[in-house]
């Protein structure tokens, strides 16, 4: 196996747009104003946080009850080095709190010195200064005994009826050999496929196991940097996370000797001009990078128009 | 309707490792599904059903898993599905299919990959999206709040659990597919600080990377599946028992119980969790638990509970009379998934 | 494929709409389950195992979904499976669920598949630019336009086609009082006014992007309702997205799909009554007619109005995909409709005396196919 060079970060990032129900609503609206809301079952269990059914059965909840503000930790642990995202900086505890009249416990932080934690210890609800209806605006548990922080009052909007909700995750993206290897390759201005031994195919980008056939791929294929445009698309619709500017030509170019066509951009040219059989040829950009991106996009070459008999295998 | 019988004939997997960043997800299905088909004895032309877990979110894009069917050679088309869960899942689908009576092979695999990013991050996307996720509770910390509860209890000492990460530790390296852990006496671990009090680092799973495959086969001989039955509890961790596995009990209960066992491969990426699940599926000290090191020296996303039911058929393979396979999804043991093989 | 018998006896569905800002996700699905559930006259306590469906999770950016939607669904104490097959995911659903009763292994089984669009955006979860990747992505519309072209091109067909299977199907959505587009002022003239997105497909010709989840309960001897619709086969066909001389106009992989569902069900194309099939964009109609072997030439069937509500062959008498597109309920509610026609409880769609009917989803690059076909009488 060949070493890997080629890693990149990613990261996977949006704030969704949650909307909550009537339930989840209700739970939230209190939270807003301070106060904290279970639900009870058809069978008299007071679920808190609440949701829309008992999960026992799937039944609808019957009613709602106030519950709260103090309550009971049944077990904890320590977080002594806070990551990003988590509700507080500073270390804090996890905590399951059965609040009073609740018959589940919550999961949330608690501030609280680490000495002082203990199971069975009573603790109380302190709600954030500016709340927005989200679990959040409960902003942590702390010991019972302790003063509470006076509620700072949030204007009485509209029921909550939906919050935002951030995903983030990073990622450290490996290219893979096979990638890699091509990649290198466009360093040098090079576009390497790579031959199935079983159907003889010559793939492009190259793939490690040839689609067909289910069996690894290995001799390294140059390609001609001309090729024929087989079928293509206009983008005229801009979009989140969009890389160029539409109106733009997307096509699939067969390099010569390519058996399969590659997924590109058609530039140089009026994208009215863009058709099935035109003939074109690889633009590279000044700065190589490994990536495909380092071909800016394929342009129109001096070359008549491959007959559409002679591609037609394809699209 | 009497069930077919069906049989484990082949397995393979990739070293779990801390990368794999050689392989593309085509490249790592190409060579477990050739290595497990050649363990069975089989061609690829002879799969009639073809299923796999694996999960967006850990491989960082949407669709990962239509990648992967280029490893598979699926031409001429096959008949083929995806569950965004462990592998273990993709098992019973394949299973169940089987027992249609038109087919009588089917190839089911998994991979993941832990060194793309902090499957721990992905883990708090899966609690509940209106009162968990935005906390961002992480895995070690719902561990051992779970921990916590077993010890106060008096279900299980800080002691039994260094024993509990010592035995897996060793046993994972007599694994050649599991990597290296550094070995050490419960004394040492247990002077070990805490990572999540009261779980030290040996407590927790090792992430990594990997891919599994199971060829499935009606007759034909080699581990038989007495029964595979998953089921699920509830979600939110306060409003269930998390001394116990309910859900563990009721799957082994519906795969035909655990007669005759005396291997038991459990999907628990922490150590307090083999103590409950050992406890909650009534395993006494005859049987012996995970052989293979199980899913604390090498836990791989999506992976780790195939991997479980293929060392039990392993187990049996090499003399055990019955073996148990357990695949877990979710915080907490929330899914939970039994395999019962036994020798023909 | 020899088995016991698999009956619909409950489907449910949501009102579609771009969003659904009035429920949780759990509520969507609650939503389309209790009416399921209420059409059969079963309660949660009659289900044995759950299956559910959605598309990628980061369309709602949960991760497997499944653990939390438990205890919405029912699922506590049961077995609960997540499928997830790309844009054929729906009927792939509905096909795992069906295969819990059909092998004997369960008796009655809820499977609920859905999206919650709104909670994000498709185009940026399909078009994230991942390290290594070629820079051209631009959503499904941008991957199938240039195939939809390659279709034009090979079978001359006019360019109004696309528009005539439009105007069908929203007209047809105006019998559903779930359908998310309701345009009564639908016609060729003004699809032909709207922009074009991803030449040659319009705005116009595309599938909207939609709240909404779909839910069926089978149960293995139909004996709980007087009218269940009997599924008479299934299939599943997959191939790669690409390789040399694939035909991406219509893939072997659908068109294996399709002999292998008509075969089993002992049937043949001439005798299908009506079907849903899963058309994101409209000239989707035509290319699916032929893969499916329904016509042999699909436009112009569509040119002479075969498929319309009163034609030969009627084609998603719902409204379609064009109509209504949670994406991963797309697929299920194709199979679901078909089962409402063979049961006569598709209201003022239905095809009147429908007595076999087929549901057809398909995803990813036109790679992932699912189809079934469901019967008025008992096989
Ligand atoms: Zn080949």
């Amino acid at each position: 196996m060949t070493t890997v060079e080629l890693v990149s970060p990613f990261v996977l990032e949006y704030a969704y747009k949650r909307s909550t129900g009537p339930v989840i609503g209700r739970f939230l609206t209190a939270l807003r104003a301070g106060r904290i809301e279970g639900v009870r079952t058809a069978t008299g269990r007071v679920l808190c946080p609440p949701v829309e059914y008992d999960p026992e059965t799937g039944e609808d909840i019957v009613d709602f009850v106030e519950v709260g503000p103090e309550g009971t930790v049944t077990t904890w642990t320590w977080v002594a080095e806070p990551e990003p995202g988590q509700p507080l900086s500073e270390p804090f505890a996890y905590a399951l709190v059965k609040l009073d009249g609740a018959d589940t416990a919550m999961l949330h932080a608690l501030k609280c010195g680490k000495d002082a934690l203990v199971t069975g210890m009573r603790v109380r609800a302190v709600f954030a200064a500016e709340r927005s209806g989200m679990i959040t605006d409960l902003a942590y548990f702390q010991p019972a005994d302790l003063p509470a922080p006076e509620l700072v009052p949030v204007p009485a909007e509209h029921p909550v009826t939906r919050f935002k909700a951030p995903v983030h995750a990073e990622y450290t993206v490996a290219a893979g050999a096979t990638t890699a290897e091509f990649l290198r390759g466009i360093l040098r201005k090079e576009l390497n496929g790579r031959r199935c031994p079983s159907c003889d195919k010559i793939y492009i980008p190259p793939r490690g196991s040839c689609p067909l056939c289910g069996v690894r791929t290995s001799e390294v294929v140059p390609l001609a940097q001309k090729g024929t445009v087989t079928t293509f698309s206009i983008i005229r619709i801009p979009f989140e996370g969009q890389v160029l500017e539409p109106p733009y030509a997307a096509a699939h170019v067969l390099l010569d000797g390519a058996d399969v066509p590659l997924l590109h951009i058609v530039g140089d040219c009026d994208v009215d001009d863009v058709r099935m059989g035109m003939r074109v040829e690889a633009v590279w950009v000044e700065d190589l990078q490994p990536t495909l991106a380092s071909v800016r996009y394929f342009r129109p070459i001096d070359e008549p128009d491959a007959t559409y008999e002679s591609f037609k295998e394809h699209v | 309707m009497a069930l077919r019988d069906v049989h484990i004939a082949g397995f393979a997997q990739l070293p779990n490792s801390h990368d794999l960043d050689d392989y593309d997800e085509a490249e790592m299905v190409q060579e477990i599904t050739e290595r497990a088909l050649a363990d069975a004895g089989l061609r690829r032309e002879d799969v009639g059903f073809t299923c796999s877990g694996s999960n967006d979110y850990v491989m960082g894009r949407p669709f990962s898993f239509t990648m992967a069917i280029d490893g598979l050679g699926a031409w001429p088309p096959i008949r083929e599905s995806h569950v965004e869960m462990d592998g273990a899942w993709a098992m019973y689908e394949a299973y169940v299919r089987l027992q249609h009576g038109d087919v009588d092979v089917a190839l089911v695999y998994c991979f993941g990959k832990s060194s793309l990013g902090s499957v721990d991050k992905v883990h708090t996307y899966e609690l509940d999206p209106y009162s968990l996720a935005p906390l961002q509770v992480d895995p070690h910390s719902l561990a051992a709040m779970q921990a916590r509860m077993l010890l106060e209890q008096g279900l299980i000492t800080e002691a039994e659990l260094a024993h509990i990460a010592c035995r897996a530790r060793r046993d994972g390296n007599k694994n050649p597919n599991a990597p290296h852990s550094d070995e050490a006496d419960a004394d040492a671990l247990l002077a070990q600080p805490y990572v999540r009090e009261p779980l030290r680092a040996h407590d927790l799973p090792t992430r990594t990377d990997g891919a599994a495959c199971i060829v499935l086969r009606v007759g034909g001989g080699g581990p038989r599946i007495r029964g595979i039955a998953h089921i699920m509890d509830q979600h939110q961790p306060g409003s269930r028992d998390l001394t116990d596995a309910v859900s563990a009990r009721q799957a082994l209960e519906a795969a035909g119980g655990a007669d005759g066992v005396t291997v038991a491969e459990l999907h628990a990426p922490y150590t307090t969790q083999v103590a409950v699940l050992k406890r909650a599926m009534g395993l006494d000290d005859e049987v012996a638990i995970n052989p293979s090191g199980g899913a604390i020296p090498a836990c791989t996303p999506m992976v780790a509970g195939l991997v479980r039911i293929g060392e039990a058929a392993m187990a049996v393979r090499h003399g055990a009379p019955a073996a148990i396979g357990h695949a877990t999804s979710g915080s907490l043991l929330q899914h939970n998934l039994v395999c019962v093989l036994e020798a023909e | 494929m020899s088995h016991e018998r698999c009956a619909v006896i409950g489907i449910g569905q949501t009102k579609y709409s771009a969003k659904r800002g009035d429920v949780s996700m759990p509520g969507l699905l609650r939503e389309a389950a209790q009416k399921a559930l209420a059409d059969a006259g079963l309660g949660w306590k009659d289900i044995d195992a759950v299956v559910i469906g959605k598309a990628p999770d980061m369309f709602e950016g949960v991760v497997q979904p499944e653990l939390f939607l438990a205890g919405a669904l029912g699922a506590v104490g049961k077995p609960m499976m997540r499928v997830h097959t790309a844009g054929s995911v729906g009927g792939s659903t509905a096909i795992v669920a069906s295969h819990l009763v059909s092998s004997g292994v369960h008796k009655r089984v809820l499977t609920v598949a859905y999206e919650k669009q709104s909670e994000s955006n498709a185009m940026w979860a399909l078009s994230q630019r991942f390290p290594f990747q070629p820079p051209v992505a631009a959503g499904a519309g941008g991957y199938f336009a240039p195939i939809i072209r390659a279709y034009m091109r090979r079978t001359d067909a006019p360019d109004h086609i696309g528009m005539k299977v439009v105007v069908k199907d929203r007209t047809n959505a105006l019998k559903n009082p779930l359908a998310h587009i309701h345009d009564p002022e639908i016609s060729i003239e003004k699809v032909r006014a709207t922009p074009m997105l991803w030449d040659p497909i319009r705005y116009g010709e595309t599938c909207p992007s939609s709240d909404g989840a779909c839910a069926m309960i089978f149960s293995s001897d139909g004996s709980e309702v007087a009218n269940p619709a009997w599924v008479l086969s299934t299939a599943m066909r997959s191939e790669p997205m690409l390789f040399p001389g694939r035909d991406e106009v219509s893939p072997r992989a659908g068109r294996d799909c399709a002999t292998s569902a008509y075969k089993d069900a002992g049937i043949t194309p001439a005798d299908i009554d009506c079907a849903e099939i899963y058309v994101p964009f409209s000239w989707y109609e035509p290319m699916w007619l032929e893969n499916l072997h329904l016509f042999e030439n699909g436009w112009r069937a569509v040119d002479e109005g075969k498929t319309e509500l009163d034609g030969e062959l009627p084609i998603n008498m719902s409204g379609g995909v064009l109509s209504s597109n949670p994406i991963g309920a797309s697929g299920m509610i194709r199979f679901a409709e078909a089962a409402r026609q063979v049961r006569g409880t598709a209201e003022a769609h239905q095809v009147d005396g429908a007595k076999i009917a087929m549901g057809h989803a398909y995803g990813g690059g036109s790679q992932f196919f699912s189809m079934w076909i469901v019967g008025k009488e008992r096989p």
